[in-house]
């Protein structure tokens, strides 16, 4: 098991985890009608972290005089902020960055921005970032499209279980972009308004820019109190369709049941923070899995109507978010859902409420057919 | 197989290799992994909605399952699919950007929007293939066995993995460089230096 020694969230509502997190409790968002971003033909409903306050932020930390792109920017400040709550030296070779990204500095493909044409790959900008820490090690990418966040926890605790490094930071980022954007309107997927994750009249997603930073460690050593343990974590594919959820669920359940087995049993879990997208099959396809794991009664959440939905970034960020959640005792409410509407009826939360179970489950779906689960655990003298 | 994987499959612009025999693939007007698709007999008309990248990851699966024996049509919960590249999906991700580049002839299209994320070549060899263990894709700047062979690992750290179907899955611009390997959790200590071996 690993555990999180510490992290950082930037997004359009702050830029640390405890500034997201009190604006989650207290229901706000940064959400709304973008007019004019990216000068695309239609209007869409996303989030956007502002350029004069990230570069603000960014120059206090940069003392170079490399350029970096808002993607690399966002990521750096996170990784940063993440690491000056921790003693880890970033420099040194027994530290792993796993970067989580879909789409990284696709918008240069656009307009090259003066950049050199191999900061379009994925690779150079997460080098950039390690090199940034001075750290040489070979950074990872995963891109694996929704549930990128969740397989780069999943990556950093099996190298950090077989010693392959001793501490892994897990950066999860994606901006918005008109390439992104135009995408998911060509799938008519997005909503015109706030989403509305598993309630009855949900049309569609919103989009969100966020970077988020989990440094990871062992549970070797004896852990401060309120750590959260990463317990477990497992993927699943649906092979079933490319761009579609499963009808049944079944990916998803597998992913679930392999997390949950003989770690935790439904009634140990506080709340579920699922994927809740807003998207009319995917709610419907987690009320199914969910009610397969016996999940149904227990508190589920989305927190795509306070971000929408941050791609590459959103296992990172919805996994912290949670697990201030858990440490705080709340289940968190789903931002505007105002009537349940999924084909299994699920215990989604329309109000905040306290919890006193020490476990939560997080999970994802996504493009590709994949699905993952994570299974965390809030440390206490009594549990450990 | 004398060097310890149980299958495995080489792709470049120049040669089809298949557990170490050349395969002899006949070059046409078409493009050289249709050309390829056609010289294997394979029988999957959603090839030819694929782009590039899932063709090629999808062509390597292929070819490397071929004496394998697995049943296609069974759901299998204990194979894990783990691709890996350069380019991540680049390519198509070119092509996308061509549909939004003009304003003036702007036609964003979903079925090319799709493939602008790279792990949808591990979802389409999971289709073909009825395969619902883990699928994941990595990215890094050149192949490195002895990260390609830490993902591997990772995948059977899941107990209720016995094999992995992972692939170096690299395609960009006209440039096609794939290495898929077929193996079981017992042929993990030789695997990088395999990986090695056969990618060169």
């Amino acid at each position: 098991m690993i555990y999180q020694i510490s992290h950082n969230i930037i997004s359009p509502l702050g830029f640390s985890s405890e500034e997201n997190f009190r604006a989650v409790k207290d229901g706000k968002t940064k959400l709304k009608l973008q007019e004019t971003a990216f000068s695309l033909p239609e209007p869409f409903f996303g989030a956007l972290i502002d350029d004069d306050l990230l570069d603000a932020e960014f120059a206090r930390i940069n003392t170079q005089n490399f350029r970096y792109t808002k993607f690399e920017k966002a990521a750096i400040i996170s990784v940063s902020k993440a690491l000056q709550q921790s003693d880890i030296q970033p420099n040194s070779p027994r530290v792993q960055f796993i970067l989580s990204t879909t789409k990284g500095n696709v918008h240069l493909l656009e307009n090259a921005d003066g950049f050199d044409s191999e900061r379009v790959y994925l690779w150079k900008s997460a080098q950039l970032i390690a090199n940034f820490f001075g750290n040489s090690n070979e950074p990872i990418v995963v891109s694996n499209a929704c549930i990128s966040g969740a397989s780069a926890q999943i990556t950093a605790k099996r190298m950090l279980e077989s010693n392959e490094c001793d501490y892994a930071i897990v950066v999860g980022a994606d901006m918005l972009s008109k390439f992104v954007v135009s995408g998911f309107q060509s799938f008519k997927a997005l909503s015109k308004e706030l989403c509305k994750p598993y309630d009855k009249n949900r049309v569609g997603l919103n989009l969100g820019e966020a970077a988020a930073t989990i440094i990871y460690g062992k549970t070797d050593k004896s852990l401060p109190e309120n750590s959260i343990v990463l317990v477990s974590g497992a993927m699943a594919n649906d092979a079933n369709h490319i761009s579609g959820p499963s009808r049944t669920g079944a990916g998803l359940y597998l992913a679930i049941q392999k997390a949950m087995d003989g770690f935790a049993t439904p009634n140990e879990i506080a709340f579920v923070n699922a994927h809740g997208t807003a998207t009319a099959y995917n709610d419907d396809m987690e009320s199914l899995a969910l009610t397969s794991a016996r999940l149904n009664e227990r508190p589920v959440n989305s927190l795509k109507a306070y971000f929408g939905h941050t791609l590459g970034a959103a296992g990172v960020l919805e996994s912290i978010i949670s697990s201030l959640a858990i440490i705080d005792g709340t289940a968190l409410k789903t931002n505007n859902l105002h009537e349940r509407g999924t084909v299994a009826p699920l215990n989604t939360l329309t109000e905040n409420q306290s919890c006193s179970e020490h476990t939560f489950l997080k999970v994802l779906s996504g493009f590709g057919g994949s699905n993952a689960a994570l299974l965390f655990k809030k440390f206490t003298q009594h549990n450990g | 197989m004398d060097n310890g994987i149980t299958s495995y499959c080489r792709i470049t612009n120049k040669a089809v290799v298949v557990n170490g025999e050349k395969h002899t693939i006949p070059r046409t007007d078409s493009a050289w992994l249709s050309d390829i698709y056609h010289a294997e007999n394979l029988s999957y008309p959603k090839f030819f909605k694929m782009d590039n990248l899932a063709k090629a990851g999808f062509l390597g699966a292929e070819l490397t399952l071929q004496d394998v024996g697995i049943d296609k049509t069974e759901p299998k919960k204990n194979i894990a699919v783990v691709c890996c590249n350069r380019s991540s999906s680049l390519d198509d991700d070119t092509a996308y950007q061509q549909t939004i580049q003009n304003p003036a002839d702007y036609y964003p299209s979903p079925a090319v929007f799709v493939y602008t994320l790279a792990n949808i070549v591990t979802g389409e060899i999971s289709i073909r293939n009825k395969i619902m263990g883990e699928s994941a894709f990595y990215v890094m700047e050149h192949c490195n066995p002895q990260k390609f062979c830490s993902f591997v690992r990772g995948a059977f750290s899941d107990k209720t993995i016995d094999a992995c179907l992972c692939g170096w899955t690299e395609y960009n611009n006209g440039n096609c460089d794939v290495l898929f390997l077929f193996v079981t959790r017992n042929e993990l200590n030789d695997l990088e230096l395999n990986i090695e071996k056969l990618y060169r």
